[in-house]
């Protein structure tokens, strides 16, 4: 069980939070202009990397506020939590500033794509 | 006991060679999935010199962690009939293979608990049977007859309302079956090479002519990729992408215990799959953790919930124990079926993204993959699995139509 500092509600337990998959992935600006396979791209090929992978998560049973995250995907470690719209934090190269955000500094989510969680359903 | 006393060592399966210079096809993965593709390569289109390269231990990934559940009621076309040969095959292969890998055929009960479970179930044993698959619908007092543990009484938070039943369906030793490939491979003169992890691809332009590993570089025509968990890792290597999020997925044995279990239960709804293996655990298993991971390990909480379920389901498993648990990395798409084909390096083939369910497909999974790599298109039964579906969007969206979630 991953233990998951909310930016709003601090530490909670990972049965309180969804999974977004890939952080940082923008909706195509002009989606009519894509060809088949952008559109491909941009629908159902996300990076899965094996090491620090930025991610979303949302806080669903508490403050309800999406959030990016860096996060180890062989260790599972946490390495930054930080707002939706941010960019991504440099890590590890500067790991002064990868501590998550104080309660309340998150910006309301508006997530624009829809998540991508392949968990069976 | 000294040493002197040990017995023999038995007669070993296959050889441990050094890798040659080069090869006519080297297989990346010595799971299931790269043994069987090794076999059918060797066998139905006379590619023997060739090698399969395994970072670790031969079968000891996925191959050796999964819940051995074999079965062939999917829901749509495409899927029942490339599970279904796979399912033809598995009732063939102990004789072909000389070799028995207790291949059991019990039956597979997927339950329905709810009005929408019962219809989904009802319309998915008309699809299979009009597709040559077997299946038959049972209601609670049926299931109760074949299963006499489960409770289909009213005072569960799901009542059984039913279930689909594939009397052909059931489990199978993995491990002897990863041996019984890797002893044919290795009579046909295939090289399965051991602690041999790929590092690198060589290519002369848009084209791979080789393979860098930990044992030195291998030149070969052509490359077959079946690293489940980790094809996106050898994608990224050889520079193209793949559709692929890989997932941890746990699953759990209990003590032995003797045979109180005769078929195989498995609850889409209530999530949770359970069957009685040969020595006499009880095999678990149900979802993914959500995130992906490559950690061979999940969360507990995840084990947690399959458990209640279970015992749910199960009363009389509320006092056995947990012997231990464990995770693999599995490969989901989005539309919850496999990769079988070419990719955009050329000479490159793919076998990927069969999810939770790549053990049942195994042996279909090496035949179409073979045919694909030794004639460089596909075999009709992997056609409509090629990577370009996503660009298509002829999707085989086996999402919960699969008869449980993978």
């Amino acid at each position: 069980m991953l233990l998951i500092s909310c930016p709003n509600c601090g530490p909670r337990d990972e049965t309180e939070f969804h999974y977004g998959g890939q952080a940082h992935i923008a909706y195509p600006e002009n989606p009519n202009d894509l060809s088949d396979r952008e559109w491909a791209e941009y629908l159902f090929y996300r990076e899965n990397t094996k090491g620090t992978f930025a991610e979303r998560w949302v806080h669903s049973t508490g403050c309800r506020q999406w959030f990016n995250m860096l996060r180890d995907t062989v260790s599972y470690d946490i390495h930054a939590i930080y707002a939706m719209g941010q960019p991504r934090p440099d890590y590890p190269a500067d790991q002064a500033s990868a501590p998550g955000l104080a309660p309340g500094a998150a910006t309301p989510a508006s997530s624009a794509t829809t998540p991508t969680s392949s968990e069976g359903v | 006991m000294s040493a002197d006393h040990l017995p023999e060592h038995p007669d070993f399966l296959w050889r441990n060679p050094d890798p040659k210079k080069s090869y006519d096809a080297v297989i990346v993965g010595g799971g299931g999935h790269g043994l069987a593709t090794a076999y059918f390569l060797a066998k139905n289109h006379g590619m023997t010199n060739i090698a399969i390269l395994e970072k670790g231990w031969l079968a000891g990934g996925n191959m050796a962690r999964n819940t051995t559940i074999i079965r062939s009621n999917y829901l749509w076309d495409e899927s029942a009939a490339i599970y279904e040969h796979a399912l033809k095959l598995w009732e063939i292969l102990p004789e072909e293979l000389e070799y028995d890998f207790l291949f059991s055929q019990r039956g597979v009960m997927n339950l329905a608990h709810t009005l929408g479970d019962v219809r989904e179930s009802i319309r998915r044993v008309g699809a299979n049977r009009l597709n040559g698959v077997d299946a038959e619908w049972l209601d609670p007092q049926q299931v109760k007859e074949l299963c006499p543990i489960l409770n289909t009484s009213d005072n569960i938070r799901y009542p059984v309302m039913g279930a689909t039943y594939q009397p052909r369906a059931g489990i199978a030793k993995h491990d002897h079956v990863a041996w019984a490939f890797a002893r044919k491979c290795d009579e046909l003169g295939v090289d399965i090479i051991q602690n041999c992890e790929v590092t690198g691809f060589i290519k002369d332009g848009d084209k791979v002519t080789g393979v860098k590993t930990s044992r030195g570089t291998i030149n070969t025509e052509k490359v077959g990729l079946c690293a489940a968990g980790h094809s996106s890792v050898l994608a990224e290597m050889a520079g193209f992408r793949l559709p692929i999020q890989s997932h941890p997925l746990q699953a759990l044995v209990s003590e032995l215990h003797e045979p109180v279990h005769p078929t195989v239960v498995m609850s889409n709804h209530v999530h949770v799959y359970v069957s009685q293996a040969h020595k006499g655990e009880l095999v678990m298993g149900a979802g993914v953790d959500s995130y992906n991971g490559y950690g061979q390990r999940g969360s507990f909480h995840v084990i947690e919930e399959q458990m209640a379920a279970a015992v749910e389901l199960f009363p009389i498993f509320a006092r056995a124990h947990v012997l231990r648990t464990w995770g693999g990395i599995v490969d989901t798409t989005l539309d919850a079926s496999p990769i079988v084909g070419v990719t955009p390096v050329e000479n490159m083939f793919v076998n990927c993204g069969w999810g939770t369910g790549g053990f049942k497909g195994t042996p279909a999974a090496g035949l179409t993959f073979a045919h694909t790599i030794a004639t460089g298109a596909p075999h009709e039964l992997n056609k409509p699995f090629a990577l370009e579906r996503f660009e298509t969007g002829a999707l085989i969206d086996e999402h919960g139509a699969a008869a449980v979630a993978h």
